[in-house]
């Protein structure tokens, strides 16, 4: 449906997009007793970290080689073997986890080799856990570096099953896209256990940046999925992947270990959820629990109060693709017009997108589009504060950061429950904004023709003004 | 136009920074800071530290050139406070894709200088540097300069790319932007003898407008200040300044000695936290104005505001004195802000039990000794491990620190303030050092403290049940599996009518039956969905002739 293009400007302003290796540190977060490390300067990582802490509110593991002038022009290796090092004997993790940057991808270190060598130069590291993902700034964005690094994980740290050994029917695997938060997962997690099943997350952010307080001061995660359990992952008899991002993890646990995948695009919304709960049900081989039926039914309620005032909505979404797609069709589905859409990288969504045009840029094209086409509701993340400032349109925050507003994570959309929340908080933007800013005053019908001779007014001459 | 390294090197060399005169040439060349430690490295590099010290100018557009990492992983995430152009919170940046790397970013860089005169004609543009197009050899220096001739605006290059080093060294390198490009191109619509120039004060949370009232009250004016609430024409034109201030520390001491050197302006280090330092900086700008041919009475006035402030700055505070006596306070943070810190906590009678020093330099320490006397507990370097023992173990009843640490104060359910950056509430100048008291005091004595450190109720009660009832489960698992009888009555195998396992096979032995129709005449099962289950019994069990005794009843 949709078409997407790239603008041809040479200059980004306000960005949307952020860069794909603090993608894939995010996903080592969500691994128990990781210490995510960027191969880079200093820099790449306190920016990364700073983003981190102020979206979550929480201590954030994340290491950096710091890459001097020199060191880059000489090859990273001995700044790699150090950090390793240094994090192994001081941090006491269970894996390093390791993204490149755009300075150590374009003098060419070879990481991969690096760790050949560090293994053999130290036999303490030699069975350690470590796992490179190449994630040049340069290229791609936030949720290719997540889906990358989780596909990687799978690579590295799952076991290949033994030939003919039995599969746990109730284990099931669950690979979130980037775009669910760590409310997201538990809510999934109760969803699954409802069935009877037993998920294992990866990543896992609902055990490491939901929030909770540890019982010991720890440098790496504080939770999240330990490294045995995703070696056992093979053994299960289902992978569960969300968002089309995720599409590259599954294949490839399903290359190394043969656990078949369904791939779910969107879980949110009322079709896709109707979609996943049958899934379940079949899968598990259980009854539909009569919680979810009830859930079902309020959902539905909540879809009839809402659509007076997100119907016909003229929706400006910024988004990266999974998230974009899952929220713009969510919306659509409840008769908002997707009218400006943005998002960061290309993806296969983007052209089901229920809408003329997607396209790859930044928040300034966001902005201007919404004007121009004359939007009222902004969804995008809280980078967009600015232009919903100036745009005065209600402004939803969705998405990777959300730092002016607390409780990111546990910001739920999916599931039944979650799209009722999001279309709940929606649509009482909207209400809010019709009472502050759009309230009938005795002119707000007036033409601007000079008044008619009395006894010859008729309905006729009220151009039909909006309330709404 | 001197290399990079070259500029670097100059910075090592700064005459004005007492820790360098006491190095030697070897130690001097290795730079200002510790090397850094892959795997233990903490802060920001060196991009950083030019942005911070240059994006509060706020009619100007910030352009940052190199990968997306730089600009889209960073930009409006800082507290400094506009009295007009929004501008600076615009992020602009190249975002070099594969392609330019390749074939060089440079015409991509011309382009959207261009872009953004046309769009949003700013009042100059600061281009920043970073370690991609460093690396692969753009030379912005050169685009800057053609830009600035053909489009007719200031374009100015801060070279800075993160790899040179930390955010100190950054700061200093903005600062050379700012003399070799900016700082003396322009002249001022008027001059007063009471223009004064604040150098290092960034205007966070609108601090800045803590102090600018009894500044104006007396009459001094703030010809250009760097970079916090400044415009372009004001800090191109700032040569012209009688006085200045350097405010935040050594960041960029280069600007004010050079400024010293080329302009004749002489400075001073001082700061606006804390009632003490806010007096002697006030004190201090009047006696420099004075002494550069301002009016004497200037003095007398500057006096009088003094008293008036503290008197009521004191008066404020002193109802808090009771109730912090005998609280302790620790506090993590870099360089200037230890000491003046210090100071303000001290004043408001809260003890310090330890302060951090790792950036402070050798006069910061000295000033922290001459406050908190000879025994004062400097810490080097705390990890964050270290941190939260200490907090947990109730040494302390409140850390004050920046943004990154806070998380070690809450998660040990210890008050926590925010005294760096990205902090929501401006602590400058008297009234600011009333605010900080005030906040202390509403983090120190917020009910929900006593809540979070209750131990949970349940969790005890929960521990023993769960121990006692897992003891008696275990007791009856052992019953079970020690007597057969029972697991033969419990094994239920016609559901539908409630059959055990023990009532089939008795009345298969009993009666000698052999088929499923059979035991269904002899027991309540029904066979329908236990027919399978009810043979599997039939075929483990021997086929034996009823005992004879039934025999001979039936």
């Amino acid at each position: 449906m949709a078409i997407v293009t790239t603008p041809k400007k040479a200059c980004a302003v306000n960005p949307l997009k952020m860069s794909q290796p603090i993608g894939g540190a995010f996903a080592f977060m969500g691994l128990r007793g990781a210490m995510p490390l960027l191969h880079g300067s200093q820099g790449c990582t306190s920016f990364g970290l700073t983003l981190f802490v102020r979206h979550f509110k929480e201590a954030v593991p994340l290491q950096t080689t710091a890459m001097s002038e020199v060191a880059t022009v000489l090859g990273g290796y001995e700044n790699v073997e150090q950090a390793i090092l240094n994090i192994y004997n001081r941090a006491k993790p269970e894996i390093i986890g390791i993204c490149s940057t755009g300075v150590t991808e374009t003098n060419g270190d070879d990481v991969d080799g690096y760790i050949k060598l560090i293994r053999e130069q130290h036999p303490q590291l030699a069975k350690f856990p470590l796992v490179f993902v190449s994630t040049p700034d340069f290229k791609d964005a936030f949720q290719d570096g997540w889906g990358k690094t989780v596909a990687c994980m799978v690579e590295v740290l799952v076991e290949a099953p033994a030939v003919g050994a039995e599969r746990d029917p109730a284990r099931v695997n669950v690979l979130p896209g980037c775009h669910l938060t760590p409310g997201d997962l538990d809510e999934l997690r109760t969803i699954l256990e409802d069935f009877g099943l037993k998920p294992s997350f990866l990543p896992d952010l609902a055990g490491s940046l939901d929030g909770h307080i540890p019982d010991e001061f720890t440098p790496t995660t504080i939770g999240g999925i330990g490294v045995d359990e995703v070696a056992g992952m093979g053994r299960s008899s289902w992978t569960i992947a969300i968002g089309a991002q995720m599409r590259r993890a599954a294949e490839a646990m399903q290359a190394k270990s043969g656990v078949p995948f369904r791939l779910f695009e969107r879980l949110c919304g009322l079709i896709p959820n109707d979609e996943f709960i049958a899934f379940l049900s079949d899968i598990s081989g259980r009854p539909v629990p009569a919680k979810y039926r009830r859930q079902r039914g309020q959902l539905s309620d909540a879809m009839l109060d809402a659509h007076f005032h997100v119907g016909g909505r003229r929706l400006a979404i910024g988004a990266e693709p999974d998230l974009l797609f899952d929220l713009s069709s969510m919306l659509h589905e409840m008769g908002a017009q997707v009218t400006a859409a943005v998002t960061t990288t290309p993806s296969p969504v983007l052209e089901r997108i229920g809408t003329k045009e997607v396209l790859i840029g930044d928040l300034e094209d966001l902005e201007e589009l919404a004007r121009t086409r004359n939007c009222d509701l902004l969804i995008t993340h809280s980078h967009g504060r600015q232009a919903a400032a100036r745009l005065k349109i209600p402004f939803y925050r969705a998405g990777f950061p959300m730092f002016d507003r607390i409780g990111a994570g546990h910001q739920l959309s999916v599931g039944y429950r979650g799209t009722r929340d999001v279309i709940f908080n929606i649509a009482n933007l909207v209400i809010a904004d019709r009472e502050e800013n759009h309230q009938p005053t005795p002119d707000s019908w007036r033409t601007s023709r000079r008044p008619l001779k009395p006894g010859r007014r008729s309905f006729i001459d009220a151009t039909e003004g909006s309330i709404a | 136009m001197s290399s990079l390294s070259a500029t670097i090197q100059e910075m090592f060399n700064e005459p004005g920074c007492a820790k360098n005169a006491n190095k030697s040439d070897a130690e001097r060349k290795k730079g200002c800071t510790k090397q850094l430690q892959p795997g233990g490295a903490a802060g920001g590099c060196a991009f950083d530290g030019a942005k911070i010290a240059l994006q509060p100018f706020t009619d100007v557009a910030h352009l940052v050139h190199g990968p997306i990492a730089c600009e889209g992983n960073s930009w409006d995430n800082r507290g400094a406070a506009s009295s007009g152009a929004s501008i600076w919170r615009t992020g602009f940046t190249t975002d070099m894709n594969e392609t330019d790397i390749v074939f060089g970013g440079e015409k991509r860089l011309y382009k959207a200088i261009k872009e953004i005169i046309n769009k949003y004609n700013p009042s100059a543009i600061f281009v920043y540097q970073t370690c991609v197009p460093a690396m692969i050899g753009d030379d912005i220096n050169a685009v800057c300069k053609a830009a600035s001739q053909k489009l007719g605006k200031p374009v100015i290059p801060v070279n800075s790319p993160g790899f040179v080093g930390p955010k100190n060294l950054g700061n200093k390198l903005a600062g050379e932007a700012l003399l070799e490009h900016v700082i003396g191109t322009q002249e001022p619509n008027y001059t007063t003898p009471y223009d004064i120039n604040l150098i290092g004060e960034y205007n966070l949370s609108g601090e800045l407008w803590q102090v600018k009232p009894l500044l104006d009250e007396l009459g001094i004016r703030i010809l250009s200040c760097i970079s916090g609430d400044g415009k372009y024409r004001e800090v191109a034109s700032s040569h012209r300044a009688r006085a200045a201030m350097m405010v935040c520390s050594k960041a960029m001491i280069n600007v004010a000695r050079k400024m010293e050197e080329r302009y004749g302006i002489p400075f001073f280090e001082g700061s606006f936290y804390g009632i003490q330092d806010s007096s002697d900086s006030l004190r201090e700008i009047a006696r420099l104005l004075v002494e550069r041919g301002a009016p004497s009475e200037l003095i007398e006035r500057t006096e009088a505001v003094i008293a008036r402030e503290e008197a009521r700055a004191w008066a404020a505070i002193e109802r808090y004195k009771p109730r912090f006596a005998g609280k302790r306070a620790l506090l993590i943070t870099g360089g200037v802000k230890s000491w003046s810190v210090v100071a303000a906590l001290q004043e408001a009678g809260l003890e310090l039990v330890g302060t951090s020093v790792k950036k402070s330099t050798k006069e910061d320490k000295e000033r922290i000794k001459e406050l908190m006397g000879q025994d004062a507990h400097m810490i080097e370097d705390m990890t964050p491990r270290e941190i939260y023992k200490m907090l947990k173990e109730a040494k302390a009843d409140i850390m004050l620190s920046g943004g990154k640490s806070q998380f070690v104060a809450l998660k040990a359910a210890m008050p926590w303030l925010d005294i760096n950056q990205e902090r929501c509430h401006a602590y400058m100048g008297y009234v600011g050092m009333v605010k900080l008291v005030e906040e202390i005091d509403r983090a120190l004595f917020n009910p929900m403290w006593e809540q979070l450190r209750r131990p949970v109720p349940w969790e005890e009660v929960a521990k023993n049940r769960q121990t006692k009832g897992m003891a008696q489960m275990d007791a009856q698992a052992a019953e079970v599996a020690a007597d057969p009888e029972t697991t033969r009555r419990a094994k239920k195998v016609c559901f539908c009518k409630e059959v055990d396992l023990g009532t089939l096979e008795d009345a298969i032995r009993s009666h000698g039956l052999t088929s499923v129709e059979a035991v269904r005449q002899h027991t309540n099962a029904f066979g329908g969905c236990c027919k399978r289950r009810i043979e599997d019994i039939l075929a483990t069990m021997p086929v034996s002739s009823p005992p004879a005794m039934l025999q001979a009843a039936e």
